[in-house]
């Protein structure tokens, strides 16, 4: 698999495919995507650059652990949900705020922060798997 | 200080958390010398609770609290009347003295600021228990006694015995919890109100129950196996093992007596009926007579003061069981006078063995002029628990007298039990108290010398306690034990006994008592001979039967893993997929529901056929494959055709999620197998073939039936409705399947995420320990396998 057309394409192919999760992640509230398939993508991502240039390579790319990644995915889901208890709503309630920055509305929430984790915990857990799996293929 | 607010109540029953949360901080800073500000805590606990005293005696009940779950009826909630106000009071009188005699006993020990807090923490748990008003906060509170205690036995954990004494005691006592949660769950049921306070006046109600039995019995094993009755009595005993500032404080001062707490509880609700008045009486007269018979054949002094305990816990269960007017009297009395002698002779014991390096009695004698301060509280204490004057154990013991005595053969047979059981307490006592002190000096490994004021100072004030208590009894009665003794009969109770003699049965049976413990006193080594033949002789007690009930259930449970996992992944799977094939085609088949063959689409467009024939030939290639990667690609092919048709359905969400599942499933099969270093090609023998065939063909059909019934019932368009109209309103998003995942049901979500990362936690050490071991274990490699044991891939 290690061809050479495979492992020059491939930190290009990653980059876009990473690229495009986080796109897919942030249209998802209103267009088909979300946490969860762009965590999926940028999972596949981790995957193939895994196989192309060897899981060390991805490892120091990525520079944490994908499973540290995922913790900290579930925690930010649920800070998400706390942070609505602080606002005198039941857990889990969406938060939203929308600051002008450089004359452009934003739309944030607490949903945003949610759906961020959600990504997170799919790449980690996923990724750590699949990473898991390459690295023994060359022991 | 009365009518506190809630408030500082709370906090006073959080303070020996929050102290046991510093011990090990201060302890580092002031060695054991921390010992004196970690008192503060108990001490000032004391001192609030003392500020009730008068309204309780007066005949009032403080309750307060805070709601806990409101939605289940469950509060934080606290119930103050006479009964838990002298435990209250016991616990934090007798937890200040404790642990300034920790400070002593372990001084110099590293692990002295974990031992502060495990004291604490248990002081925290055992007010919990006799103050809350919720039965949830009860039950909680009542584990956590055992949880604690359980850490103190094991506390010096190097030990085996330690660690069996300390898991003998935590399944004992906390199975004996799980009962206890039961039978509240009963009574919960049968009444409806999970607070003590309300339940006391549904008492009737309980006993008129078709549960009543069941409730009784569930409660009987909580309060049966906390406080050591026969024949669960061989945990408390074992306990010993701990340090002995444990043994006083918990198992023979509080925590044992949390069950007798419960039972005096309980009486007014479940007492005064046949079964009670049965069930307690033999109990607690088997446990007084065994305890103090095994008493006998020790010579350590904390196992004969541990058995006398079991002994006396058996007296409080049987007097609380006769439940007259009198019997609750004396079991009032005898509760705090035990508390107060039992904790002072503990502490002397510990005192003795800390000063001269041996704690059996047949190696010590003459300490009288070594140890005066420690002389003076022995005798103090043993007088007591001798039932003598000028002492509470003497009112104790007249009341008892009094209680019991009646001339009908089965009040005649528990008079007689007393009477032997008392005699040989006091034997013990005195064993205790005289033996060490007087008689020739002998050389002990340690010579011996009275210890600190750290070490002698509860002893000693636990001793004067129990003269004084006596001395100024109207006080006492007032403000303890009528209060008491009211909260335990339900109604009012005026106890009256004083130290001036009255003529009757009782001072006769006291001075039968006390003629036979000074002959049993003589004969003290013929006894003991005597039991130790008697129980070589018998052979088989509880304790060995405990150790039998537990490799029993270790040899059940191995043989219970062997049988479901057998430790072949096709048995697994086989059985799995079966599984799931009878849930979907069982149902239909059960009630005759099939589905009707649907029609095909007149109106099938080309490109949708064209899918749907990729789709087949995916499934073809799959099942025609040469090697596994092959079929591992074909079944992706199979897949995205399977995509391609939610997306022309108008599924985008789920065709993307399908279109990455899939790549991520090829990918990882394909890393799978060339991990395991299967071979390339599938060898599985005819017959093995045909059972996988015939098992994925009864998925798939289950699979297919169970999808055409759902699509054949009518839409229900209710939800999609109410989704389609707020999704975008309350939640700000038009994405309705992404809005639903992240803001309508975003719990279920935070639910499958931390799943997904625990599953992941979970392979990614299967493939670490099968990386690491890889090279040792030769026959985990599938190769080597008979051909037939080839692990399936999917």
């Amino acid at each position: 698999m290690r061809t050479v057309i495979f492992r020059s394409i491939a930190p290009f192919l990653t980059s876009l495919m990473v690229l495009f999760s986080i796109f897919v992640l942030l249209r998802g509230h209103n267009e088909p995507g979300g946490g969860f398939i762009g965590g999926l993508i940028a999972a596949s991502a981790l995957a193939i650059y895994g196989i192309a240039c060897g899981v060390a390579a991805v490892r120091r790319a990525i520079y944490f652990h994908p499973m540290a990644l995922s913790a900290f995915g579930l925690f930010m889901a649920t800070v998400a949900g706390v942070l609505s208890v602080f606002a005198s709503v039941p857990f889990m309630s969406g938060l939203w705020t929308y600051p002008v920055i450089f004359g452009v509305e934003l739309a944030l929430s607490s949903v945003l922060v949610f759906d961020v984790g959600v990504y997170l915990v799919v790449v980690g857990a996923i990724g750590s798997i699949a990473l898991g799996l390459e690295e023994g293929d060359r022991d | 200080m009365s009518a506190a607010a809630p408030g500082t109540t709370l906090l006073v029953l959080m303070l020996p958390f929050l102290a046991a949360l510093i011990a090990p901080w201060l302890t580092r800073r002031l060695g054991h010398n921390a010992a004196w500000v970690l008192a503060l805590a108990p001490a000032a606990i004391f001192i609030h609770f003392l500020g009730f005293a008068g309204e309780v005696a007066d005949g009032g009940v403080v309750t307060g609290g805070f709601a806990w779950v409101p939605s289940y009826n469950v509060s934080f909630s606290w119930l103050i009347d006479g009964l838990s106000l002298t435990f209250v009071l016991l616990i934090s009188g007798i937890g200040a003295l404790i642990m300034l005699y920790s400070g002593g006993y372990l001084k110099g020990n590293d692990q002295l600021g974990r031992f502060f807090s495990f004291m604490l923490l248990f002081m925290g748990a055992m007010l919990g228990v006799v103050i809350s008003d919720s039965f949830l906060m009860l039950f909680v509170y009542w584990e956590l006694t055992s949880i604690t205690s359980f850490l103190l036995i094991g506390f010096d954990h190097t030990r085996e015995a330690s660690r069996r004494a300390a898991i003998q005691a935590l399944v004992v006592t906390g199975g004996g919890g799980l009962a206890l949660l039961a039978g509240l769950l009963v009574i919960w049921n049968i009444t409806g109100v999970s607070q003590i306070s309300l339940l006391l006046s549904y008492g009737d109600d309980v006993r008129a129950s078709p549960f009543y039995l069941l409730a009784l019995f569930l409660v009987l094993g909580g309060a049966f196996s906390k406080s050591a009755q026969f024949p669960l009595h061989f945990w408390l005993p074992n306990a010993m093992e701990a340090p002995t500032p444990v043994s006083a404080y918990l198992h023979s001062a509080t925590m044992v007596k949390a069950g007798v707490y419960l039972l005096m509880r309980l009486n007014p609700v479940l007492g005064d009926t046949a079964w009670w008045e049965t069930i307690l009486p033999v109990f607690g007269g088997a446990t007084l007579l065994v305890g103090t018979l095994l008493a006998i054949r020790q010579t350590d002094l904390k196992l004969m003061l541990a058995y006398t305990t079991v002994s006396s816990l058996g007296l409080l269960v049987m007097l609380t069981g006769f439940g007259s007017e009198h019997a609750i009297a004396a079991a009032v009395l005898y509760l705090v006078a035990h508390s107060l002698f039992k904790g002072a002779l503990f502490m002397v014991a510990g005192l003795i063995d800390h000063e001269s390096g041996t704690r059996d009695v047949t190696r010590l004698g003459g300490l009288r002029k070594a140890m005066p301060i420690t002389f003076i509280a022995a005798i103090a204490a043993a007088i007591s628990m001798a039932g003598l004057p000028p002492f509470v154990g003497f009112l104790a013991k007249e009341e008892i007298y009094y209680a019991l005595w009646a001339t009908n053969p089965w009040a005649l047979s528990f008079v007689a039990v007393a009477v032997v059981g008392n005699a040989l307490m006091f034997v013990i006592g005195f064993a205790v108290a005289i033996k060490p002190f007087f008689g020739p000096e002998v050389k002990t490994p340690k010579s011996a010398h009275e210890g600190p004021v750290l070490l002698w100072l509860g002893p000693l004030t636990l001793g004067i306690a129990a003269l004084l208590a006596a001395l100024v009894s109207p006080f006492t009665h007032r403000f303890i034990s009528s209060p008491m003794a009211s909260a335990v009969a339900g109604k009012a109770e005026i106890v009256t006994i004083s130290l001036i003699p009255h003529l009757g049965p009782a001072l006769i049976l006291s001075l039968v008592t006390v003629a036979l413990g000074v002959i049993f006193y003589r004969m003290l080594d013929q006894l003991r001979a005597g039991m130790v033949w008697l129980l070589s002789a018998i052979g088989w007690g509880p304790d060995r039967g405990f150790d039998q009930l537990i490799a029993g259930l270790v040899r059940l449970s191995v043989a219970v893993t062997r049988f479901v996992q057998p430790g072949r992944l096709e048995i697994y799977m086989t059985v799995t997929f079966l599984m799931v094939a009878a849930a979907l085609i069982g149902p239909m088949a059960w009630y005759g529901e099939w589905p009707a063959m649907p029609v095909w689409p007149a109106d099938a467009q080309f490109h949708e056929l064209v899918v749907i024939a990729i789709a087949f030939i995916g499934l073809l290639a799959v099942i025609y494959a040469r090697d596994r990667l092959t079929a591992i690609v074909s079944l992706g092919i199979q897949g995205f055709a399977l995509a391609l048709i939610f997306m022309l359905f108008g599924a985008p969400d789920l065709a993307f999620t399908q279109f990455m599942v899939e790549t991520l499933a090829v990918v990882i099969l394909a890393l799978v197998m060339t991990r395991l270093k299967l071979t390339s090609a599938d060898h599985r023998p005819t017959g093995r073939k045909l059972i996988d065939l015939s098992v994925a063909l009864a998925c798939g059909t289950g699979f297919m039936l169970y999808l055409m019934a759902v699509t054949q019932q009518p839409f229900n368009t209710a939800l999609s409705e109410f989704f389609s109209a707020y999704s975008k309103v309350v939640a700000h998003g038009t994405n309705v399947v992404n809005v639903i995942i992240v803001d309508f049901r975003g719990t279920d979500t935070l639910g499958e995420i931390a799943v997904v990362m625990v599953t992941g936690l979970a392979i990614l050490s299967l493939i670490r320990i099968r990386s690491l071991r890889a090279g040792e274990i030769a026959d985990n490699d599938p190769d080597q396998l008979g051909p037939d044991q080839n692990g399936k891939v999917n």
